[in-house]
């Protein structure tokens, strides 16, 4: 079976996104960049189906610019057999980033595709719902635990209202939510194998994908700020304060 | 003018709470609104549509395999419904986020994700960077514009409307390739998260699932809903469903109180909109207090306890 895995380079979790003072967009000098934490959840899991003993290869995805080489060279310490990277400068929306996991996907003749439920930068949560729609093939969203039966998937996912259990025909398109599994951690000996690991670049304008419609982003602000950091000493300070604003 | 197709949000029995802010989104944008509700027998919900102030029409998608509102099954339905709308929105709930995407694809359309404010038509604001930057996007209109409604950025309509209810038949194929096998959801007698006036939440904190009735006890007696970090989930105090935040539910009531919780941003993005934020926490350095209205120092199982006595002499 063959696994392709969405990894996208977004700017890391950790850090407190600061918008530029003229609107342009958002501080991104210095700032550090790591795999979208769900996409570290799909691989992890696409390695975990194959570790439990079903032949798979499991191919790491990523369209962006050149350096994202560095985020799949740890896909590939992790344990992905091998990488492809798609280059492109330009900011990739989802029905475009779905439109190239489709040409991908016909290519490698792909069983199942596992992606993060959301990117943590544009917060879209909408590319593998799109794709699966392209493909005319299952989506299973907001996983958090995928069992893999014959020709099928059984896959639970976190919904509003508690976990609902879904099947779904193979090939399908699964998005990881964060209880799905806890991605391993990167071993130093690995880190040399994975440099003989192969890494495949292609040009977007070689898979003859057509660009897609895009929301144009005409300005950015910072949220509007809370006004907190207001402490009281005790228990009935508290209560006072809370009849003050009028809430209880 | 807009033509808009608001998508329905229910359990086949009760209309979601997430319709009649979708609602109010639509009315921003101006227009004449519709509202589909897919189902097998949609007349109860679609009699609660009816209601939603400012809606025109209720259409009712009936048919078998609508039964368990699959993205798979419903998007090709929707596709085709929305030749005759200039806009098709959905709540920002995991529902429309499962739904809308696949809708749009199908259509050619990048969709909005999370519509906080309506600009005008085709111009919209949304939150990225978990809610750090709030950007504009224009819309290409043709040939629909899709979007889903961030709910916690909107008031319900008014209930007291008159819409007409007509069935709409969808011949389109749909697909078998996605089956329903069960939805494990905890009854609760409490407020419900998404739409509860007063939420109070509990972090790794609290410590355990049995402590977590600390919190319970709580909320009761303030007649709130009951919320929890992440970290309170993946420890298992407590079922996914409470989860606040970034990438669990984003909700906005007139009161939280959070207790034994940090305040990390993934978190605080789920409740920039409350009304008033209470944090009660032991760490007089925790992140929380910087946005908190009301800060209280101290350990949860001596303050909470307290409080409720408080309460009892109001
Ligand atoms: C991609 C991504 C998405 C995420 N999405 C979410 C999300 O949607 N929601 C979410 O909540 N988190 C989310 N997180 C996790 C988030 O980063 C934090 O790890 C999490 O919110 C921490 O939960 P906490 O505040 O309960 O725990 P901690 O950070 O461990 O804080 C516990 C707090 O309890 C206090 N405390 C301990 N004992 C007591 C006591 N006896 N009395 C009073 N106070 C006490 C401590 O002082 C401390 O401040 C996400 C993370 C990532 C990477
Ligand atoms: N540029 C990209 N490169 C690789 N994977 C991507 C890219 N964009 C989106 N994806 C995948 O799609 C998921 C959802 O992204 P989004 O729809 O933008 O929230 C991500 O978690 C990735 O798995």
């Amino acid at each position: 079976m063959k696994i392709l895995v969405g990894i996208k380079r977004v700017i890391d979790f950790s850090v407190r996104v600061q918008v530029k003072k003229d609107g342009s967009g958002v501080n991104t000098d210095g700032v550090k960049l790591s795999i979208n934490p769900f996409d570290e959840i799909a691989l992890e899991e696409a390695l975990r189906i194959r570790e439990r003993g079903t032949p798979a290869e499991v191919v790491a995805v990523s369209i962006g610019p050149a350096d994202c080489q560095q985020q799949l060279r740890t896909t590939l310490a992790m344990g992905a057999d091998r990488a492809i990277l798609v280059e492109s400068t330009d900011a990739i929306q989802p029905l475009m980033a779905a439109r190239i996991f489709h040409e991908l996907v016909k290519r490698e003749n792909a069983d199942l595709v596992i992606l993060g439920k959301q990117a943590i930068d544009d917060d879209f949560n909408q590319t593998g719902q799109m794709l699966a729609a392209l493909w005319d093939r299952p989506q299973a969203t907001f996983a958090s635990k995928v069992e893999l039966k014959d020709k099928a998937l059984a896959v639970t996912r976190e919904v509003d209202a508690g976990l609902e259990t879904i099947e779904v025909d193979l090939p399908a398109v699964v998005t990881t939510d964060l209880r799905l599994n806890t991605p391993r951690f990167v071993k130093m000996p690995d880190i040399m194998k994975a440099r003989s690991k192969p890494l495949q670049s292609l040009r977007l304008a070689d898979l003859g994908v057509t660009e897609a419609p895009k929301l144009e982003t005409t300005s950015y602000a910072p949220p509007p700020q809370r006004m907190g950091g207001k402490k009281v000493a005790d228990v009935p300070a508290l209560v006072a304060a809370l009849k003050e604003r009028g809430v209880l | 003018m807009s033509k808009i197709l608001v998508i329905a949000e229910h359990d086949g029995a009760k209309l979601n709470a997430s319709t009649a802010r979708a609602v109010s989104c639509a009315l921003a944008i101006g227009g004449e609104i519709d509202v589909a509700v897919f189902a097998t027998d949609a007349a109860t919900v679609a009699a609660a549509a009816a209601k939603l102030k400012g809606v025109r029409r209720v259409l009712k998608v009936e048919r078998t395999e609508n039964a368990h509102q699959l993205a798979a099954v419903l998007a090709p339905q929707i596709a085709k419904l929305a030749k005759d709308y200039t806009h098709v929105l959905a709540p920002s709930t995991t529902f429309g986020k499962d739904l809308l995407p696949r809708a749009a694809a199908l259509l050619g359309v990048q969709q909005v994700s999370d519509v906080m404010k309506v600009i005008d038509p085709a111009t919209f604001e949304r939150p990225m960077y978990a809610g750090n930057a709030i950007v504009t996007v224009q819309v290409p209109a043709s040939p629909c514009i899709l979007a889903t409604v961030r709910t916690a950025s909107w008031q319900a309509c008014a209930g007291d409307g008159n819409a007409e209810i007509i069935a709409v038949k969808t011949a389109t194929a749909v697909p078998s390739h996605t089956r329903f096998v069960e939805l494990k959801a905890e009854k609760s007698d409490r407020p419900d998260l998404q739409s509860a006036a007063r939420v109070v939440s509990g972090g790794r904190g609290v410590g355990s699932k049995e402590n977590f009735a600390i919190i319970y006890k709580f909320a009761d007696k303030l007649g709130a809903a009951v919320g929890a970090s992440r970290a309170a989930v993946d420890a298992g105090f407590v079922p996914n469903d409470l989860q606040v935040g970034q990438t669990g539910k984003i909700i906005a009531p007139d009161l939280y109180v959070a207790v034994g919780i940090s305040g990390a941003i993934q978190h605080l993005t789920g409740i920039k909109d409350a009304r008033t934020i209470v944090a009660i926490n032991k760490d007089p350095d925790a992140p929380i207090f910087q946005i908190a209205d009301i800060g209280l120092v101290g350990d949860l199982f001596q303050i909470l306890p307290e409080l409720e006595q408080e309460l009892d002499k109001l």
